[in-house]
C-alpha cells in the first residue's frame, strides 16, 4: 500500500522467527534497487563470506509495483558467490505482486535453518516449514511437490532452487514461478546456503486506491501505450530472440565461444524459426499485459515404440545464444532440450553455457579431457552438453565443482584463461564491440542490463571514450531509477522520467516525483557504495584476450579503445562515490 | 441482458489485468481478490489458467443460500447484491458451486455483476460479454445460463 515508512519483514531462520521493520527512506531510495541497497547496509556484513549466516537475503519491490502496468519485477540483492561481492539479481513472474499483496516493501531472510526447510509468507501467514525431503529433488519434481505445501494457486509466488543452488555453485539461480529466475550471480546458492529450499510468498491483501482523480487517467494512459501502439510489439512477438538473426547480420552474435560473431549455421536457431517451430504458448508476468515470455516445447522419446514424453521450457535470446550459438547448436529443439536440463539443475542457464563452451574449446586444445569432463564435449553435441549439465549441477566432481564457481576460476587452474568469455561474470549475448564489453565487465551486476552498452556500440560510430562512459554512467542511472519503482526495463521506453514522475504523483509519492534526479543519483551510489564496500577493485578488471580478437561489422576491435574505456569507465566508477 | 463469458480462456496468460482491473475500476481497491473474476493456474502453470467467475446461474444458489436477502436473481442469470443487508456470513461462497464469490478477511463477498468492465483489459481476448436469449424471463431449469 501507498505509505511513506517501508514495511519490511525480516526473517531469522535459527530461530524462525521474524519481525516487521519500518523503516524511513522512501523519499532517498524509493525501493527496489534502492531499498535493497539500504537493507544491504543495515544487515549485511562487508567483511564476512558470503555463505555467513548473518548475511542476508533480500528480495524488495517498490513504490509502484502493482500500481501500474509492468511495475512487475522483485530486487533480490546478496553477497555473491560468484565474487563474494554485493550484487543485485532481478526477475518477473509473481513474486512483485504476491509481495505488495502480503502487505510487503521488502522480505529480508537471516540465518540458517538447522535443516532443510522453506518459508511461507502472506500478509497475515508466517511459518518456516522443515521439508528434508526435498533435498536433493531437482527444480521440476521440488516445483510439484510444493504446490501442495504453498496453497492459493495463481496468487501465490514459489521461489525455488535446485541441486546447484544446494550445492553451492556461483551459478545457481533462484526459479521464480517455473518461467522466470533470479538467475546470476548465485542467489541459488545464498538460498542452499542457508538451507532454504524454497519461499512461497501468499499475495492475500487488498488494499484502497489512491484517492486521486489523476490515478485511473494515467493508469489508463499508461495501460493504452502498452497495449495499443507499436512500443511493445517485439516483446509481445517474436520476443527477445529477434536479436539472434540481427546480431548474427552485423557479426555481433557470439559463437561458439566466441570464435566467430556470424555464421550460416545459426539460421534454425533465430527467434522467427522458434516462433514458427517451436512455440508452444505466452506467458505473462502478474501486472503485465505484453506477455512476453514465450514456452517452447521439446519432446523425448524414451521408449523405441512411440512413447513420447513433452516438456514446455521458456526461452529468449540470452539462452538460446548461450547453449545454441555458443556451443553450436543448430537445431531449436536441441537448444530447448539443453535449456531444460540446466533448469531442472536450478543453473544459471546462460552461465553455465558459456561455461561449457569455455570447456569445449579446452577440450579441443587438449587442456582438458573426459578425465575432467567425464562426458566428451565437443560443439554440436546435445547429448554431451545435457549430460555436462548434470555434472555441472551436481557438482560431481573437482572439475565441475570448479567451474561452478566461475568459468576463469577453472581457467586459472587448468589454462585457457584467454578464451574464458568472461566479462565479471560469463558474457551476455552481445558481441557489439568495445563499449558493451566494457560495460559488462564493469558493471554493476555485470549484466547486458545495467546501461545499453550494446546498443551505444551499434549506433555511435566515434572512438571518445569519455563520452561512452558518460553515456553508461547516465544510462546507468535512469536505469536503476526504474529498478526501483520496479519496473520491468522492457518497458523503459514508455516510462520516460515524465511518466514516472506522473505515475508517482497520481499514487501521492510527491516528492519522489519531484526529485527523480537526485534520487536516482543517490540510489547508483549506495549500490556502487556497497559494491566497492565488500571488494569490487574496478581498476583490476581485465577483459580476456578473446574479446580484442573478434571482428564485428564495424571492424576488428580496437584494443586501444577497449583498453581506454575500462580506464575510464573505473575513474568514473570512482568518482560516482566520491 | 448480457452476462460476462470465458469463452477463450485457453488464450490466458496470467497477467490478472482483468483481476485487477474489476477491483480497481468496479470496487475501487488494489487487489486481485476483491474482484468479480479471478485467475488461477490449474495444477501449475504449465497447465494454463482458469478464470473464477460467476457463470450467471438462474436460479442461483447463493440467491437461495442468503438469509438475509442482500443476494436478489439478476435478470438473464448473476446476482444483485445489497451490501448493506449483508450481515457476512459468508453462506454465499459456500452455495456457490463453482468458486466464484470471494470472501475477504472481513467475510465481505465480491462476485461478478457482469457490468464487463474487465473485458477490454484482456491482451488475448478470453472474454466476452454475450447476450442472453429471453433474457426478461427467469428460466425454470436451473444450472448455468
Amino acid at each position: 500500500m501507498i505509505r511513506e515508512k517501508f514495511r519490511i519483514l525480516t526473517l531469522d531462520l535459527s530461530s524462525g522467527h521474524g519481525s516487521i521493520v519500518t523503516m524511513d527512506g522512501r523519499d532517498a531510495v524509493a525501493g527496489g534497487s534502492g531499498l535493497a541497497s539500504v537493507l544491504f547496509t543495515r544487515y549485511g556484513h562487508p567483511e564476512k563470506p558470503w555463505n555467513d549466516p548473518d548475511q542476508p537475503l533480500i528480495f524488495a519491490i517498490g513504490p509502484l509495483t502493482g500500481y501500474f502496468p509492468l511495475m512487475s519485477k522483485t530486487v533480490c540483492a546478496f553477497k555473491s558467490p560468484y565474487h563474494d561481492q554485493y550484487t543485485e539479481s532481478h526477475a518477473g513472474g509473481r513474486s512483485a505482486l504476491a509481495l505488495r499483496f502480503a502487505d510487503l516493501d521488502a522480505l529480508v531472510v537471516l540465518g540458517k535453518a538447522t535443516r532443510p526447510s522453506c518459508v511461507i509468507v502472506g500478509s497475515r501467514h508466517l511459518e518456516v516449514k522443515e521439508v528434508p525431503y526435498l533435498w536433493g529433488k531437482d527444480v521440476f519434481e521440488s516445483g510439484k511437490m510444493l504446490r501442495d505445501v504453498f496453497k492459493g494457486e495463481g496468487h501465490r509466488s514459489i521461489l525455488r532452487i535446485g541441486p546447484a543452488g544446494e550445492n553451492g555453485s556461483a551459478m545457481a539461480g533462484i526459479n521464480a514461478d517455473s518461467y522466470r529466475h533470479f538467475g546470476r550471480l548465485g542467489g541459488g546458492a545464498v538460498m542452499g546456503t542457508k538451507n532454504l529450499k524454497a519461499i512461497g510468498i501468499k499475495g492475500d491483501a487488498t488494499f484502497q486506491l489512491p484517492d486521486s482523480k489523476d490515478y485511473p487517467r494515467i493508469f489508463q494512459d499508461v495501460y493504452t501505450k502498452l497495449t495499443d501502439t507499436d512500443m511493445m510489439s517485439k516483446y509481445h512477438d517474436i520476443g527477445t530472440p529477434i536479436n539472434m538473426a540481427i546480431l548474427n547480420e552485423t557479426k555481433m552474435l557470439p559463437i561458439r565461444n566466441l570464435q566467430r560473431t556470424s555464421d550460416p549455421g545459426i539460421s534454425n536457431i533465430t527467434g522467427e524459426k522458434f516462433a514458427d517451430l517451436a512455440l508452444l504458448r505466452n506467458a505473462a508476468c502478474a501486472g503485465c499485459p505484453v506477455g512476453c515470455i514465450h514456452i517452447g516445447f521439446e519432446r523425448e522419446r524414451f521408449q523405441k515404440e512411440h512413447r513420447y514424453i513433452y516438456r514446455q521450457v521458456s526461452y529468449d535470446h540470452e539462452p538460446i545464444f548461450a547453449v545454441g550459438s555458443m556451443l553450436s547448436i543448430e537445431d531449436c529443439f536441441s537448444v530447448l532440450a539443453i535449456i531444460d536440463m540446466a533448469e531442472k539443475m536450478g543453473l544459471d542457464v546462460m552461465s553455465a553455457g558459456v561455461a561449457l563452451a569455455w570447456a569445449t574449446e579446452a577440450t579441443e586444445k587438449g587442456i582438458i579431457s573426459e578425465k575432467e569432463t567425464v562426458v566428451r564435449l565437443s560443439f554440436g553435441d546435445t547429448e554431451g552438453y545435457k549430460e555436462a549439465m548434470v555434472h555441472l549441477g551436481r557438482g560431481t566432481n573437482e572439475f565441475y565443482r570448479l567451474m561452478a564457481q566461475g568459468t576463469l576460476k577453472a581457467a586459472e587452474h587448468y589454462g585457457g584463461k584467454d578464451y574464458a568469455c568472461v566479462l565479471g561474470q560469463e558474457m551476455a549475448g552481445y558481441a557489439t564491440g568495445e563499449v558493451y564489453f566494457t560495460s559488462q565487465a564493469l558493471g554493476f551486476r555485470h549484466s547486458h542490463l545495467d546501461s545499453a552498452g550494446y546498443s551505444y556500440d551499434q549506433k555511435e560510430t566515434s572512438k571518445d571514450a569519455s563520452k561512452a562512459v558518460d553515456f553508461l554512467i547516465k544510462d546507468e542511472q535512469g536505469r536503476v531509477l526504474l529498478t526501483s519503482m520496479v519496473a520491468c526495463l522492457f518497458a523503459r521506453g514508455v516510462y520516460t522520467d515524465q511518466l514516472l514522475a506522473a505515475c508517482l504523483r497520481a499514487v501521492g509519492y510527491d516528492f519522489l516525483a519531484e526529485n527523480l534526479g537526485p534520487v536516482s543519483r543517490n540510489i547508483q551510489q549506495i549500490r556502487w557504495k556497497n559494491r566497492l564496500a565488500t571488494g569490487f577493485v574496478p581498476e583490476k578488471v581485465t577483459i580476456p584476450k578473446r574479446f580484442y580478437e573478434i571482428t564485428t561489422v564495424k571492424g576488428p576491435m580496437d584494443s586501444v579503445f577497449l583498453s581506454g574505456l575500462v580506464a575510464e569507465y573505473a575513474k568514473a566508477i570512482r568518482n560516482l562515490v566520491q | 441482458m448480457k452476462i460476462l463469458t470465458t469463452p477463450r480462456m485457453e488464450r490466458c496468460i496470467g497477467c490478472h489485468s482483468c483481476s485487477l482491473a474489476c477491483a480497481r475500476l468496479v470496487h475501487k481497491n488494489l487487489s486481485w481478490d476483491t474482484a468479480g473474476i479471478r485467475i488461477a493456474s490449474s495444477g501449475g502453470l504449465s497447465t494454463g489458467f482458469e478464470a473464477r467467475t460467476c457463470v450467471a446461474c438462474d436460479p442461483a444458489p447463493c440467491v437461495r443460500a442468503c438469509p438475509t436477502g442482500a443476494y436478489s436473481q439478476r435478470k438473464g442469470g448473476g446476482v444483485v447484491v445489497r451490501k448493506n443487508l449483508c450481515i457476512r456470513c459468508g453462506e454465499c461462497a459456500r452455495a456457490c458451486p463453482v468458486d466464484a464469490i470471494y470472501l475477504d478477511a472481513t467475510t465481505e463477498p465480491f462476485v461478478c455483476i457482469h457490468c464487463g468492465r474487465c473485458v477490454p483489459f484482456c491482451p488475448h481476448d478470453c472474454l466476452e460479454m454475450k447476450d442472453v436469449p429471453g433474457s426478461g424471463a427467469v428460466t425454470t431449469e436451473g444450472g448455468a445460463a
